[in-house]
């Protein structure tokens, strides 16, 4: 069990992943995983700046819509490479994210949530309204697939699946990378207490705002991706709808953990393919879930796994401590 | 002339409309420091009760507009029951989070019994009054007098009544209140009728001259956030007075500068405003 929340365990997963396509065979479903994959590196983003920082960010969507307009638009109106825009989604959504993140971040808690709230409206809004740019409500369409690269086409829905599988590994690793830095305890530190981590002399503003740059640039590398995927855009992309979906898989998953984003959001994404019956009214059973988890689990399914390993850890270690202080005793009264 | 006047009571409806939603808002943050996001479904929840009253069971305006309001209310002190009390020492991201999950739930109900369509509640006084040959819709002067009449109502509940004044106890300093022997649950639970009341009331009001769907809530609770925002979050006068800014704003805004993006004026308001002063409009470095 111990094995599992460790190396093992993402070993494991990844090895799962990488002969999922090989076992499935069925198209729909590998297009489906890779989806929810994507949906797995925004909400690692989020995690980023909601889970690790604490700080409710509820444009998430908007950030994933512009890396995705960004590739869209790009491709289809100016000719531009696949991958050339793609590099671009990242850091453009990047870009706003700074701009956005120095005015928001100097606001805390409720008003932060607000405020991104509005931004998300804001930037839903310029992608229905603003049609010279964005074609407006009628969406981009005919989205070129990824160009091949080093001699590796894209064409096929496995080859987009492994294509998605890599950057999600890259991006799991770097949040690996973070928080288990000093840069993420720092991260830690402001979510616990934003006075106390102020007071061990940690620059509020600065780290939170590379908190939220970070989760923005993950935000937009998920969008490119979803273009070059879905190969369809339209602004409900960054409605907050989607926002909130992603609250859910990193509640359901377990917030502020590191595997919480994958677990949540393929659990959720699976189950919600088997409840297609119920389309729009899904939410008569994801809402009150949301509700019972945040009262009952508040940790998530990881964050409930790693408390269980880290109980038992602490019984072994104060059994050990038991026992040797016996044997002590032992030793003491044949002496 | 006629024009200008047109956009002042167009300014005065909408104020007037925000002004009551996000008084609820308002309350219920000064009692449990909640932003409730699922205030805007109980204004929807309220719209669809009066509407169902009207159209379905038949009964008059006013009865459907006080049967809404105690739906609702009941509504939203089950949501104080169930959600927010047990939630109230949880981490401030916890509460939010529940508040969005009662928005998706009482969303999904609505549109899962009465379907995603735009509903149309008659007009229960279609007219006009003409005065001193300026045109007034009945309905509007029903909105701008009954929210007035509400938000007076309020007034004198707070300030005059002994439950009003454990309410604005229990906002200013809640150890204090728990001190004089005030009932943090009782409080608690009015609070939470009275702002379902307002919401309800308002969308009741207000459906008659727009429409009634499921996604109605959106944009009325994310202006009466940036109203309470502005004028201090828990501030009473602070709500009225910011509902009218951002009522008027956006009814001249629409008619001087452009309707395609009347929605963006508060939000951008808000933008503007919280980089100037990121601590509100009327409040003293209150964040």
């Amino acid at each position: 069990m111990n094995f599992l929340l460790g190396r093992g365990g993402a070993l494991l997963l990844l090895a799962v992943a990488i002969v999922f396509p090989l076992i499935s065979q069925n198209q729909y479903h590998i297009y489906l995983m890779s989806l929810a994959f994507i949906w797995t590196m925004a909400t690692a983003g989020m995690n980023l700046i909601t889970g690790y920082t604490g700080q409710l960010n509820l444009a998430h969507a908007g950030f994933v819509a512009i890396g995705a307009y960004t590739v869209g638009l790009l491709t289809v109106d100016y000719g531009l490479n696949f991958w050339a825009a793609f590099v671009l989604s990242g850091l453009l959504a990047g870009l706003i994210g700074f701009f956005v993140g120095i005015v928001s971040l100097r606001l805390t808690e409720h008003y932060f949530a607000i405020f991104t709230l509005c931004v998300g409206f804001i930037i839903w809004q310029l992608l229905e309204k603003w049609e010279g740019l964005t074609h407006g409500v009628h969406g981009v369409i005919d989205i070129p697939a990824p160009a091949d690269l080093f001699g590796i086409s894209f064409a096929s829905p496995t080859a987009q699946y492994y294509l998605v599988l890599f950057f999600l590994v890259v991006t799991l690793w770097l949040m690996h990378r973070i928080v288990t830095s000093l840069l993420g305890r720092t991260f830690l530190a402001i979510r616990n207490s934003e006075q106390l981590a102020e007071a061990l002399g940690i620059h509020l503003m600065r780290n939170k705002v590379l908190s939220f740059v970070l989760s923005t640039i993950i935000a937009g590398y998920a969008g490119g991706l979803y273009a070059g995927s879905v190969r369809f855009l339209d602004p409900s992309l960054s409605g907050v709808t989607i926002t909130f979906d992603m609250v859910t898989y990193l509640l359901v998953g377990g917030i502020g953990t590191l595997f919480g984003p994958l677990v949540g959001t393929l659990l959720v994404i699976w189950v919600s393919q088997y409840l297609q019956f119920l389309q729009d009214f899904r939410m008569i059973v994801f809402g009150p879930l949301l509700v019972v988890l945040v009262i009952f689990f508040p940790r998530g399914i990881v964050g409930y796994l790693q408390q269980k390993k880290m109980e038992r850890a602490a019984r072994l270690a104060e059994q050990a401590g038991r026992a040797a202080g016996e044997r002590k005793v032992e030793a003491k009264s044949n002496a | 002339m006629n024009l200008f006047f047109q956009q002042i009571l167009n300014g005065l409806t909408l104020g007037s409309v925000y002004g009551l939603v996000a008084l609820g808002l308002t309350l219920v943050y000064g009692i449990l420091h909640v932003p409730n996001f699922s205030h805007g479904a109980l204004y929807m929840v309220g719209a669809y009760a009066a509407w169902v009253l009207m159209v379905s069971v038949g009964v008059n305006y006013w009865l459907a507009m006080l049967g809404a309001g105690v739906v609702v209310a009941i509504i939203s002190v089950l949501c104080e029951r169930v959600v927010f009390n047990p939630l109230r020492h949880a981490p401030p991201i916890h509460d939010k989070i529940a508040a969005i999950g009662i928005l998706l739930f009482l969303e999904a109900v609505v549109q899962a019994i009465w379907g995603a369509d735009f509903q149309r509640m008659p007009a229960p006084y279609p007219g006009v009054i003409s005065f001193m040959g300026l045109f007034m819709p009945i309905q509007r002067v029903l909105i701008v007098v009954g929210a007035i009449v509400l938000m007076l109502g309020l007034h004198f509940f707070l300030k005059r009544t002994t439950t009003g004044a454990t309410i604005i106890a229990m906002a200013q300093d809640r150890e204090g209140a728990f001190l004089v022997g005030i009932d943090a649950n009782k409080v608690s639970m009015i609070t939470f009728a009275i702002a379902g009341f307002l919401a309800a009331v308002a969308a009741a009001l207000f459906a008659p001259i727009n429409l009634v769907y499921p996604g109605m809530g959106h944009l009325v609770i994310m202006k009466a956030f940036v109203i309470i925002v502005l004028g201090g979050m828990g501030s009473i006068p602070g709500a009225i007075v910011g509902g009218m800014i951002i009522g008027f704003a956006e009814s001249f805004g629409a008619f001087y500068v452009s309707t395609n993006y009347k929605d963006l004026i508060a939000f951008s308001l808000l933008v503007i405003i919280l980089s100037l002063r990121p601590q509100g409009l009327f409040t003293k470095g209150m964040r």
